[in-house]
């Protein structure tokens, strides 16, 4: 069976290039980088290069990129790093409602640590309000982190907007910018950030490694002990294969987020507007325009997302839905909630992400199948009976 | 994440619809908790002739649902009380634990329409 895979926010297929620039790196090149001999300045040379790679990308100097993991571990590094560091200067931190997991569930525990956390609400839409955010920024605020891009939703925050009166009242902010790179333009000085995460696997690059931006000048409490890596930011051998990877996956991303972001806006509005023309009682989640180009979400009454999904995975399409139903605590995706969909509402989301290689007949082909499923569903639910508007 | 039994009760629902004329019909479940089932029955002589469902909610409720018709249908009105949610979770060759309350509900639904069905009779008595 044919399979298409249209969930690029959860993670992307590494890119035949990454994977040839990466090989040597396992083998020939294997060396640690930390070492004095030929076979660690081999690695240390494709480390800094590769540190200078993803600098450029996004308009940093190379000693403010930390390698990590990836973008949880950047995000924990950023959060409680400038919470730790700062904490005498004071104890309460900004993010909002929508945040990734890495980002919330940081926060929570930081609170759990005497930090204070406000939680700023976004609209309908999913944009936050700024006009909240500066009202609650305090004499003791020390940071504030707000995502570039929403991970479910796709909505794009107004994030320089936010850095002009962060740097005012000297607060840090950091944005969590793993969906936005190689999508949407993502430079520290256009975005005004003092600290930024990004992800290899979301980019084409190999999972389990990301990087940190760090302004030079920002107070940061490193969390892994050992060894000088990473400036002393960060403990540990370096996973040069892997560093290498998203160098060159960012590398890619640069030369082509012109037309790939084209390519995607393009297959976006065509599934969306064949989604809302053929089926009734279906509904766009999200901004209409200030969102990624790759991220349609919308909502279908009356039926629930994981069933759609599996029947999707039955022909070979690969989605995801912010129903609780399918996510382990049952509870609906706490970012449509913030938005203020209902629950039975959230039920019905599907989020389709779409990548570089997705092609015009996959969005035909998927747009076909979802009415069919829809009316499948619909035909067995008990609220889709009583409501007569039904197609 | 799914047996292929409860695929196949999923994929190709048995007993899928209304019975126009019902003697009994269960409505458990809301929409808020993503999951809504409506069971409808028919009664002969005490036994269980036909039993229908509409479900609102994901794989495992739709296939809880087709699953509970098929053990229900047959049955007498004493031993359908008696069927439980582990029976129907059984019979599917067991479900993800986060999803156990889904044959709950099945259960809940068939019991809910016999129980609709005797009120009835009560009333016509």
């Amino acid at each position: 069976m044919k399979r298409i895979y249209m969930d690029h926010s959860a993670t992307t297929p590494v890119d035949s290039l990454v994977v040839d620039a990466m090989l040597p790196y396992f083998t020939d090149k294997f060396g640690n980088a930390s070492s004095l001999h030929s076979f660690g300045q081999e690695a240390a040379q494709a480390l800094e290069q590769s540190r200078q790679q993803v600098a450029n990308s996004i308009g940093a100097k190379p000693e403010e990129i930390i390698f990590t993991s990836g973008g949880t571990e950047s995000d924990n590094l950023a959060i409680k790093g400038v919470a730790y560091r700062n904490s005498r200067k004071g104890k309460h931190i900004i993010t909002s409602t929508i945040e990734h997991p890495a980002v919330l569930s940081t926060c929570a525990y930081l609170e759990k640590e005497g930090f204070e956390v406000t939680y700023v609400a976004v609209d309908s839409d999913g944009i936050i309000d700024t006009e909240e955010l500066e009202k609650s920024i305090r004499d003791d605020t020390i940071l504030i982190s707000v995502m570039h891009a929403n991970n479910e939703i796709g909505t794009i925050q107004p994030i320089s907007d936010i850095s002009k009166f962060a740097k005012e009242r000297g607060i840090y902010l950091h944005t969590d910018a793993v969906q936005s790179l190689g999508k949407i333009a993502v430079n520290v000085d256009e975005l005004g950030v003092d600290l930024l995460s990004i992800s290899s696997h979301k980019i084409h690059g190999p999972k389990g490694v990301g990087a940190l931006y760090v302004r030079k000048g920002t107070p940061l409490q490193t969390l892994a002990h050992g060894g000088g890596h990473e400036r002393h930011m960060r403990a540990g051998t370096e996973n040069i294969s892997g560093i290498v990877g998203f160098a060159k996956a960012v590398a890619l991303a640069d030369e082509r987020i012109v037309d790939d972001a084209k390519h995607m806006r393009h297959l976006r509005d065509l599934l969306i507007n064949k989604v809302m023309n053929s089926i009734d009682n279906a509904y766009l989640v999200g901004h209409p325009t200030k969102r990624l180009p790759n991220n349609v979400n919308i909502r279908f009454s009356f039926i629930e997302g994981e069933s759609m999904l599996l029947f999707l995975d039955m022909k070979g399409i690969a989605i995801s839905t912010g129903s609780a139903c399918s996510s382990k605590s049952l509870e609906p995706s706490h970012v449509l909630t913030a938005i203020g969909l209902k629950p039975e509402d959230s039920h019905g989301s599907l989020r389709i992400t779409l990548g570089k290689d997705n092609l015009q007949e996959e969005i035909d082909y998927v747009a076909k199948a979802l009415v069919e499923i829809v009316g499948h569903l619909r035909a067995m639910s008990p609220i889709a009976g009583k409501n007569p508007s039904l197609r | 994440m799914y047996n292929e039994k409860v695929m196949d009760h999923f994929s190709n629902p048995r007993n899928v619809g209304e019975i126009e004329d019902a003697d009994g019909i269960g409505e458990v479940g809301n929409p808020t908790c993503g999951d809504m089932m409506n069971i409808y029955i028919k009664v002969k002589d005490g036994i269980l002739t036909d039993v229908k469902f509409k479900t609102f909610g994901c794989g495992a409720a739709i296939a809880t649902s087709s699953m509970i018709t098929e053990i229900a249908i047959g049955k007498t009105i004493e031993e359908a009380l008696e069927i439980t949610r582990n029976d129907v979770a059984e019979e599917l060759g067991g479900l993800p634990q986060v999803k156990m309350h889904c044959s709950n509900l099945a259960a809940d639904g068939l019991h809910a329409a016999i129980e609709d069905y005797r009120n009835k009779q009560n009333i016509k008595k």
